[in-house]
């Protein structure tokens, strides 16, 4: 045993305390041995650890203390100074290193810790952040089945599939129990259960709409909690003691087509509401949650849209429904219209034929009948058979004529004619007539009258003529004058027409003809009746000169037709009367331009002056044939040298002529070869005159030989008068022409 | 127009039974449309200048096929073309009708048909003659009676005479 210094006495050495320690210095050993390699171990392994050097000094600690507990083991015994020197040193390192451990330790624990802080705050986030996403996804789904409700909603335009769709899709999106719509009945008054989506057939409950509980609902735009018990929930009698789920009821505005206006989107202040009731399933202790409520509230507002568009089309569709019945019965109508037009043209015209050829037979033969040795009676009766035949025939001419008028499809012939020639037609035909009535008339025509114009010829001469016939029935004795004149704007006004404006123009006139009598006269109120048809003044003294009554309506509907004015001024019965009648005619242009039409018909009434003077040679063997020619062109004012025969007509023909007609119609060629030998003749195209062949053959070949022998013109006999006017026109202005054969 | 005189009206309806009996077509109004102060008496030289061509050809005809050694067709041909002229320009329509025939049976060179249209011919003439001799027996107010045919029937087909 070694000395010591100690002051207590040394204890006896207890061997079994000795051996405790001895074996605990051991297992600590040990223990602090292996501690720093598992530390190295597991940080090795781990690729995390911001700690090492933290490790490196705990490591060195441990091993240390580990060390200081080993050499323990030797100073339990006898030790020598090494032992000694060795475990002060180790001592002194472990508490160099321990204090440094601790030291470092003090920055180390903070910072642990708060890693641990931290890890706790990173928990939580992730728990709320699984909370949101639960959310959004259940808001998600939410929006999904919005969508498929109001596509479902909106895929149809049929009313009532809208609404029992919406109820159906509610109530499988939200499951519910029970799910009701209560409609507003028409008079406003109620509301009516008008679908359910477990109920088959609603039985008709009403509830006045005045309710607080409604008017609550309706006040707000929201899905709004009601209670269970109030009368719009109560839909199924209450079985047993089952909880009634939570009811939520909301408005869905009945939109109204008026309430669109283009400029003014409707406001949801429309007084037409619908409830739609929704409730849980009972006993389910299932709560409205807020995104529920939001898409009851979405799909009341796609309900209410799709409604107004199912109504728009309901409106449309019977529209066009009402539209397409109104033009079937149009169309009917107007096929029954025009058959009815038809039959009566088709009666007309069948009238017109059939009514006529007997009375031509009639009267032709009556008046024949006349020539022949009659007594006395049956002379007598043939006139009174001639008489009705004639009376007949102007009636029928007249209700034909006015019935085409009627029509509306009279048109004027317009042409340009002879005015004063009209006149003077008018005259000739009246004055036999008037001579043997003693009656003098007597033709005034202005200076100022223009001797063209443009006009419907045929109905003016009748116009006049009528009148002017009337003036002679109708009066017994005394004179008649006619005075035809251009009517300046003051003279046009007829205080009683007022609605007459006449509005003359440039290339316009307006002409005015009075008629005045010396006869019966008329008193005024008969005026107005004379225009009408059928309709005659009722003194005896008109009676008796017969007519039908037509003849003043016809001449109302001419003078209409060129758009001016027909009445009577009279002084009373026995002095007479005026009838003056206005029309409008245009101013030809100047006449020699010739850009009138040329129908064969209508001639273009250039008249004898634009011929005159035209040196014509005529070529036909036939002697009638070519007295007729001559006649007809000396009608119209040419002059005509006569030939019969071809060389009578080389002969003859000088650069003076004009126009060559030859007659083409003999048998062999002597025509054509006139005509090659007249180019021969006249080398100036200037200086030849037009070579016109007149041909009775309607073939082609000679048409082509004309044209070949270098002729210009081919006109088919037989030639009118007009024909022959209009032929000769043309022929000037466009030096050719083939009329077709 | 019942007020018409009687000559008139005989005029007129005589007229009007010559075109509807065919005796005469359009061709002959237009020549009465030709008649005027310059040419008072158009129509009456035309007539005669007419009757007196028919006559002519007529005889030709006769003359012609006569002939017992070798009818000349062709001559008859000749005249018949030339009578249908006539006969057309002053519009002599029933002339003119059987002139048509009679030249298809010259074409085909038949005597015996031509015979029989020159008898055709000359009754339809001698005919014609008569009753336009009639007509112009009626002529005195010629003028004015022009004036209502001219009416009536320029006046369009509303016209029943």
């Amino acid at each position: 045993m070694e000395s010591c210094n100690c002051i207590e006495p040394q204890w006896p050495a207890d061997e079994l305390l000795m051996k405790y320690q001895y074996i605990s210095d051991f297992f600590i050993a040990l223990a602090y041995f292996s501690i720093p390699l598992e530390l190295i171990y597991f940080v090795k392994k781990s690729a995390v650890f911001p700690y090492r050097w933290v490790l490196v000094q705990f490591g060195a600690f441990i091993v240390l203390c580990g060390a200081t507990h080993l050499i323990n083991l030797w100073t339990f015994t006898m030790h020598s100074r090494t032992v000694a020197v060795v475990m002060t040193t180790a001592k002194v390192l472990t508490a160099v290193v321990s204090c440094a451990t601790a030291l470092m330790l003090v920055h180390i624990i903070p910072d642990l810790l708060s890693v641990k802080t931290r890890e706790v705050f990173l928990k939580n986030k992730a728990a709320e952040l699984d909370r949101e996403m639960g959310l959004i996804r259940t808001q998600e789904e939410t929006g999904r089945h919005v969508r498929m409700l109001t596509h479902e909603i909106r895929s149809t335009l049929d009313r009532h599939t809208i609404l029992k769709t919406t109820l159906v899709e509610l109530g499988r999106t939200l499951a519910l129990e029970e799910c009701a719509l209560w409609m507003p009945t028409r008079t406003g008054l109620e509301l009516q259960l008008s679908y359910t989506l477990r109920q088959q057939n609603p039985v008709g409950y009403t509830v006045p709409i005045h309710l607080p509980v409604i008017n609550q609902v309706f006040s707000s735009s929201r899905a709004v909690k009601i209670s269970p018990n109030c009368p719009v929930a109560r839909l199924r009698p209450v079985v047993g003691k089952c909880m009634p789920g939570e009811v939520v009821a909301v408005r869905v505005p009945l939109l109204h087509l008026s309430n669109f206006q283009i400029n003014d989107w409707p406001e949801l202040s429309t007084k037409r509401y619908a409830l739609m009731v929704l409730m849980l399933p009972s006993d389910s202790a299932r709560q409205w949650h807020v995104h529920e409520l939001e898409l009851v509230e979405v799909v009341a507002d796609q309900v209410a849209v799709a409604l107004s568009h199912a109504a728009i089309l309901e409106e449309s569709m019977r529209a066009r429904d009402l539209l397409m019945e109104q033009n079937v019965a149009l169309d009917l109508a107007r096929r029954e219209a025009e058959t009815a037009i038809r039959a009566r043209n088709d009666f007309l015209a069948v009238m017109n034929h059939e009514m006529r050829t007997p009375m031509h037979a009639i009267i032709a033969l009556s008046s024949l009948l006349q020539e022949t040795e009659l007594t006395p009676e049956q002379r007598l009766m043939v006139e009174t058979i001639l008489k009705s035949s004639n009376l007949l025939a102007t009636l029928i001419n007249d209700v034909l004529d006015v019935s085409r008028l009627e029509d509306g499809s009279l048109r004027l012939d317009l042409g340009t004619f002879n005015l004063c020639a009209v006149f003077r037609e008018v005259l000739d035909l009246i004055k036999p007539i008037a001579s043997v009535k003693k009656l003098h008339v007597s033709l005034n025509l202005a200076p100022d009258l223009p001797e063209y114009a443009i006009g419907d010829e045929k109905r003016l001469m009748q116009t006049i003529l009528n009148v002017v016939g009337n003036a002679v029935k109708f009066s017994k004795e005394g004179s008649i004058s006619i005075t035809a004149f251009v009517a300046k704007s003051e003279s046009l006004r007829d205080s009683r027409a007022p609605e007459f404006l006449p509005v003359p123009s440039d290339n316009q006139f307006y002409l005015r003809v009075q008629v005045k009598d010396s006869g019966a006269g008329i008193s005024p109120q008969d005026i107005p009746k004379l225009f009408t048809k059928f309709a005659q003044a009722q003194s005896t003294a008109t009676r008796n000169s017969g007519g039908s009554g037509l003849g003043l309506a016809i001449c109302k509907r001419f003078v209409n037709l060129m758009e001016g004015h027909i009445w009577i001024e009279t002084e009373g019965l026995g002095k007479g009367c005026t009838a003056i009648f206005i029309v409008k005619l245009g101013i030809p242009e100047r006449l020699n331009e010739s850009k009138l039409p040329l129908m064969p018909k209508v001639s273009s009434n250039h008249g004898h002056t634009s011929f005159s003077g035209l040196k014509v040679l005529v070529m036909d063997e036939n002697g009638v044939s070519r007295m007729v020619t001559k006649g007809l062109l000396v009608h119209l004012g040419c002059e005509v040298t006569m030939a019969s025969s071809s060389d009578e007509c080389l002969h003859v023909v000088s650069h003076e002529h004009k126009v060559v007609l030859m007659d083409v119609c003999v048998p062999g060629m002597d025509g054509y070869e006139i005509a090659v030998q007249i180019h021969e003749k006249f080398t100036k195209r200037h200086e030849r005159p037009l070579i016109v062949a007149l041909t009775g053959n309607t073939d082609k070949a000679t048409k082509e030989n004309c044209m070949r022998v270098g002729m210009d013109g081919v006109i088919l006999k037989p030639v009118s008068l007009d024909k022959m006017r209009s032929v000769l026109s043309d022929l000037l202005e466009h030096r050719v022409l083939f009329e077709a054969i | 127009m019942d007020v018409v005189s009687q000559l008139q009206r005989q005029f007129i309806d005589y007229s009007a039974s010559l075109h509807r009996e065919g005796f005469v077509d359009d061709q002959f109004t237009q020549l009465q449309k030709l008649q005027d102060e310059n040419s008072p008496d158009f129509v009456v030289e035309v007539a005669s200048l007419f009757f007196e061509d028919c006559e002519k050809l007529i005889n030709n005809m006769a003359r012609a096929l006569e002939q017992q050694q070798g009818v000349d067709f062709k001559q008859v041909d000749a005249s018949v073309h030339q009578l249908k002229g006539s006969s057309s320009s002053i519009g002599a329509m029933r002339v003119k009708n059987v002139c048509i025939n009679f030249r298809s049976f010259c074409e085909a060179q038949n005597r015996e048909g031509c015979l029989r249209c020159l008898q055709q011919v000359t009754h339809e003439y001698s005919l014609l003659k008569s009753k336009l001799q009639t007509l112009f027996r009626m002529q005195p107010s010629m003028m004015a009676v022009d004036c209502v045919l001219l009416s009536l029937v320029g006046l369009g087909n509303r016209s029943v005479v």
